[in-house]
């Protein structure tokens, strides 16, 4: 009987043959990462192990991403907290304002998490990492304090779902968006509760790590532990570039066991908009055509990379946000944004009336730059739409890609992105 | 025994404890806010004792461990549900904030009830109804976490011994 990939690479860190759902194992970690919102927790409670070192100063992650550059005097302490820690045990992997990202974009752009890792992460969506074939879970601040103590976190080995995407063709500015939207809309929010899920087929081998990326973020919003993504050879050039250190490939066996199998033909698929408040919530984008936004936000962890940047500057090229529009576009890194500026990208953006931030996760989570009033409504490509998530607890977010965003920007209302391009 | 204070499904982590507080993590800071979202008179009229009672999938969302800081530091005694997000699970343990699973429980109960829970036996009882239910019990390692009083005292202890 064999293995899944999530449960391979589970065995391999645990320093065992075999594991099997259900077990409960101690593992060893490559990469342990918090933010600054939850590092000051974890540090406090590290404080409190009466430990002089953390286990390896080369695999302590520090992402200073939420509210910087810092929003107010409160978060300025706390950053302060995280910064001073990093000094303090020579960081390796610390970043701050003027070289940081957002944290799940930095990660594997920077290739400090790479194939076959077990990576455990003070933000849930840690999991992103999956789309490079690592296994990577979202923790608490008392579980990373005790990962950067020891390099070890306990794990109960997670059954598998696996999610088959027939077919390489998609429908129009469909993307890795829309596949996880639309698999969330499926199965629920707590559809795969306690589960890896694991993305397979030709239509997730068609896509780029862009996509995959932003698939495997939003694993978290179906309840899973991890989303997981075989590497393929697009995964190895992606890594090649960037790797500073050995890594190792998994595969799941052909004969492996999954606690069950959805599949989905990539042609069925629409753009999708996820309706408040649950990113369960999905319909088609041509069934949300015509619900009136004041606000657009393009970035967060889920959608702010490059390609996702492209398809908005080639969306607003030559063309202007609407009036009633505030739309708001966060690239996830400096790399990001220097790239999308070389490229002219970031001029087009500011042509058509967009307002371009400095990488953060801000408005995503309703932090700073660009909370909503009372009775707001936004359009994001970030990845929750819960009650006050973005703002006012009376305010709304509908989520979808960047194509669909960017069109309705330009519309001041949601509609299909063909709408713009072939009428513009 | 604690009244008992229901909400619905999906009670996500931002409702729990809003992000834009998560700019200071003093426990009392949390505690002031918890809720609000849902119910706004929750922070200023729970009791020490009293009881959060959930529906599925409570505390879905984000990883803050802020969220059964919050709810630990606003007094409640335990939070019954009917299931729970991983990741809230996990935390709610590491820092000992007792957490039951129980969806008959929460079916029995209603807002306002008098509860009374034994976490030893993850027993439940409704005193007004005089009804009484059993909660899943923790696996092993679980409690071996519960027992050393959440993942810092037992790494603690792990090291001492080791």
């Amino acid at each position: 009987m064999g293995m899944t990939i999530s449960e391979k690479i589970l065995a391999a860190h645990a320093g065992v043959d075999k594991v099997v759902p259900g077990e409960i194992i101690n593992a060893k970690l490559d990469i342990v990462l918090s933010n600054d919102v939850t590092a000051p927790v974890a540090i406090k409670e590290f404080e409190k192990l009466g430990i002089e070192k953390v286990f390896d100063r080369k695999k302590i992650a520090l992402v200073p991403d939420h509210f910087t550059p810092n929003k107010d005097i409160a978060s300025a302490e706390q950053c302060k907290t995280v910064r001073e820690f990093a000094r303090k045990h020579e960081i390796k992997h610390y970043w701050d304002t003027g070289r940081v990202g957002i944290e799940h974009c930095l990660l594997p752009e920077q290739g400090v998490v790479l194939p076959g890792d077990l990576i455990i992460g003070a933000d849930s969506h840690t999991c992103t990492y999956g789309a490079l074939g690592a296994f990577a879970t979202g923790v608490g601040s008392t579980d990373c304090a005790a990962g950067m103590a020891t390099g070890e976190a306990w794990f109960r080995v997670p059954e598998t779902l696996k999610f088959v995407f027939h077919g390489t063709k998609f429908q129009p500015y469909v993307g890795g968006k829309d596949l996880i939207l639309y698999i969330i809309g499926k199965i629920g929010v707590d559809g795969a509760r306690y589960k890896a899920m694991e993305f397979t087929g030709n239509g997730i081998k068609a896509l780029s790590m862009d996509n995959r990326l932003t698939m495997c973020n939003m694993a978290i919003e179906a309840g899973g532990k991890a989303g997981i993504i075989e590497p393929d050879e697009i995964t190895l050039e992606y890594v090649k570039a960037r790797a500073k250190r050995d890594y190792k490939v998994y595969q799941s066996d052909p004969d492996a066991i999954y606690e069950k199998v959805y599949e989905f033909d990539t042609e069925d698929i629409p753009l999708q908009i996820a309706f408040p408040h649950l990113p369960e919530n999905t319909k088609s984008v041509d069934e949300a055509r015509g619900i009136k936004i004041d606000q657009v936000v393009i970035g967060s962890c889920t959608n702010g990379r490059l390609e996702d940047l492209e398809i908005t500057a080639k969306i607003l090229k030559g063309k202007k946000i609407h009036p009633n529009i505030r739309c708001l576009i966060f690239p996830g890194t400096q790399d990001i944004l220097l790239e999308a500026m070389n490229r002219g990208w970031i001029q087009t953006m500011i042509e058509a009336g967009a307002a371009v931030s400095t990488p953060t996760c801000g408005p995503c989570l309703g932090g700073h730059m660009g909370i909503l009033a009372k009775g707001e409504r936004s359009l994001s490509t970030t990845n929750r739409n819960f009650v006050g998530r973005m703002g006012h607890p009376e305010s709304e977010v509908y989520l979808c890609n960047p194509a669909v965003a960017a069109a309705s920007a330009i519309c001041g209302q949601i509609v299909h992105p063909r709408e713009v391009v072939d009428n513009g | 025994m604690g009244k008992a204070w229901k909400f619905g499904h999906d009670i996500d982590t931002d409702v729990i404890i809003p992000a834009r507080y998560l700019n200071r993590f003093e426990p009392e800071h949390l505690a002031a806010h918890c809720m609000e979202d849902a119910d706004a008179t929750f922070a200023a009229n729970v009791k020490p004792g009293d009881m959060m009672i959930g529906g599925k999938n409570f505390g879905c969302g984000s990883s803050r461990e802020h969220a059964p800081l919050a709810i630990k530091a606003a007094g409640v005694k335990a939070v019954i549900a009917e299931s729970y997000a991983r990741i809230f699970y996990r935390n709610a343990l590491n820092i000992g904030m007792p957490i039951l699973e129980c969806p008959e429980a929460v079916k029995g109960i209603e807002s306002g009830d008098e509860i009374e829970v034994d976490l030893q036996n993850s027993t439940i009882q409704n005193v007004s109804k005089g009804t009484s239910f059993q909660a899943t019990p923790f696996p092993p390692f679980m409690q071996e976490l519960i027992k050393a009083g959440g993942l810092v005292p037992y790494v603690k202890e792990k090291r001492k011994n080791a």
